[in-house]
């Protein structure tokens, strides 16, 4: 595991020299001064009153992450993706890889109840919101009742877009997107199935939708 | 490959001017808000940016609508702009148009500025191991003679035939719209969409009028008769979630059985959204009628220039056409 206890701020700190820099950079020509040494550390000053930069952050950075609500504590580099992190530091393999570039939608997620795709998220961008991965679906033993439709119905074959369809379907019975048919196809189009499972996957996301 | 992405530095601008300035001092930065298009680009070693300048902290949101027109923040996402009450009722070619891009996943993720500035679907653009003058300037274009069935057949060049990927930015060219635009001074400036995308004539490369640093903040459209009375119609490979092979958005204002105003304009067609005065002058003053929709569209077609593989777009582009028009007054 790559967690630790830091906390972000810490992270912060050791940026704030060059995000400082570059901020003067940017204000010079605005403030109209040269920045000759003397004048330099009375404009920081007075920049720093002004507007704090934002902290340029780089290597490996503190993020802290809600999933399945439960706080995580991180040390990831920022191009690390959401998918990644579950994947390879969290061990929440439930959450599949499949194209890893938002065509596929097995990696589909739920961040602050909406879906979206975890390959294309960056988990430094999902700090602060609420993430909900098919881990976080059964309450205990009790399986979410989307489970238990793909189940019934045998919404697959090889089982590897199962999780991220099984989050899209969630999402979608819950926009009210899965009213008929031909809606659900539509609102489910973003999930991919090689196996072509589509009828079985169809019938469990309207049964859900029809006991709403 | 688990990660395939170069390294880069990442900060969350607290403030437009913040972001832009960060934009314009550093020229390897880029702005991410949903980061559906940057992070695919940049794990596809099209791009690479040394910065991320995060801009969802930014006050860009807001979709208002009033007497003179909608105004649109640049961060809201294409869900709940393509769903809002408003847009659906007012600007159905609008809403339409977003519902019918990418998947539900991405419209949750996918901001309205950043859809105006997403890549090109061109293989070769896509593919590093291929030329490409828009990716490399002055490599080539293999699209020229090569897999050219996907691309554009209006706004060409020797250079480059890619075609503009939005369906969001046709709807928008076809309604008038402006883009807001904020440079790092603070200062802003407004531009017609139409105006804003560059043909890529000798630099396909440079595909808008984007100065260093600006950053879209808002979208305004003009409210209009044929903005109320508007459609988007998509053709594509697959039912779903697929590019446009052609699409055509369309507004008319019918009144007593004689169209007074049109907006057309064509996607999936063109290196640009393609807006055809010409469609939509020959049809004021006329009747909504089949026979005239069809002597108008092909007037959209004049100036093509397909190359092997896509003149089934010239018909196709007119078939859509007409459908959307009948649509329109259905």
């Amino acid at each position: 595991m790559h967690s630790d206890d830091q906390t972000p701020d810490a992270a912060n700190a050791a940026s704030q020299g060059p995000s400082r820099r570059s901020f003067l950079k940017q204000t010079g020509g605005l403030l109209g001064v040269a920045l000759a040494p003397p004048i330099a550390s009375q404009a920081e000053a007075l920049a720093d009153k002004l507007a704090p930069a934002s902290p340029i952050l780089s290597g490996q950075i503190n993020v802290s992450l809600n999933i399945n609500g439960q706080a995580k504590n991180l040390r990831l580099e920022p191009r690390t993706t959401l998918l990644d992190t579950l994947r390879e530091h969290l061990d929440l393999t439930g959450t599949k890889k499949g194209c890893d570039h938002g065509q596929c939608g097995a990696c589909t997620v739920h961040i602050d109840g909406k879906r979206v795709n975890s390959c294309l998220t960056l988990a430094v961008m999902a700090q602060g919101k609420q993430i909900t991965t098919i881990e976080g679906l059964a309450k205990g033993e009790e399986l979410h009742p989307m489970q238990e439709a793909f189940l019934k119905h045998d919404g697959f074959q090889c089982g590897y877009c199962t999780p991220g369809q099984i989050m899209s379907g969630v999402a979608c019975v819950k926009e009210g997107h899965a009213t008929t048919d031909d809606q659900a196809r539509e609102w489910m189009s973003g999930n991919i199935c090689r196996c072509g499972a589509y009828p079985n996957i169809l019938a469990a996301v309207r049964e859900v939708a029809n006991k709403g | 490959m688990l990660l395939a992405m170069n390294n880069f530095a990442y900060t969350q601008a607290a403030s437009t001017k913040e972001a832009t300035a960060a934009k314009q001092a550093d020229k390897q930065a880029a702005f991410i808000g949903g980061g559906t298009t940057l992070l695919d680009i940049m794990k596809a070693n099209i791009e690479q940016h040394t910065l991320l300048i995060d801009i969802n902290r930014l006050s860009l949101l807001g979709i208002e609508n009033g007497a003179s027109g909608l105004r649109i923040g640049a961060l809201e996402r294409m869900s709940d702009v393509g769903e809002h009450p408003q847009v659906v009722q007012n600007y159905p070619v609008i809403s339409q148009s977003l519902l019918a891009s990418a998947s539900p996943q991405l419209r949750n993720m996918a901001s309205m500025g950043g859809n105006l500035l997403q890549k090109t679907r061109c293989g070769y653009y896509r593919d590093v191991a291929f030329p490409c003058n828009k990716r490399v300037p002055g490599s080539g274009c293999p699209a020229q003679t090569g897999d050219n069935r996907n691309l554009a057949i209006f706004g060409t060049s020797p250079s480059c035939i890619a075609t503009h990927a939005s369906d969001l930015a046709v709807a928008l060219v076809a309604l008038e719209a402006k883009l807001t635009l904020e440079n790092p001074k603070g200062a802003t400036r407004t531009v017609p969409l139409a105006d804003f995308y560059k043909l890529p004539g000798s630099t396909p490369h440079i595909e808008t009028h984007l100065q260093p640093g600006e950053l879209i903040t808002a979208i305004t459209v003009p409210a209009a008769a044929h903005a109320r009375k508007s459609h988007y119609l998509k053709v594509r490979d697959r039912a779903s979630y697929a590019y446009a092979l052609v699409s055509a958005a369309v507004g008319l204002d019918v009144q007593g059985g004689t169209i007074r105003s049109a907006r057309v304009a064509l996607g999936g067609v063109g290196t640009v959204p393609w807006r055809v005065p010409a469609v939509e002058k020959a049809l004021v003053g006329k009747a909504p009628t089949e026979d005239n929709f069809r002597a108008a569209a092909a007037l959209a077609v004049r100036d093509a220039s397909p190359r092997e593989h896509n003149k089934f777009k010239v018909e196709l582009a007119q078939r859509t056409l007409v459908r959307a028009l009948l649509e329109v007054v259905a």
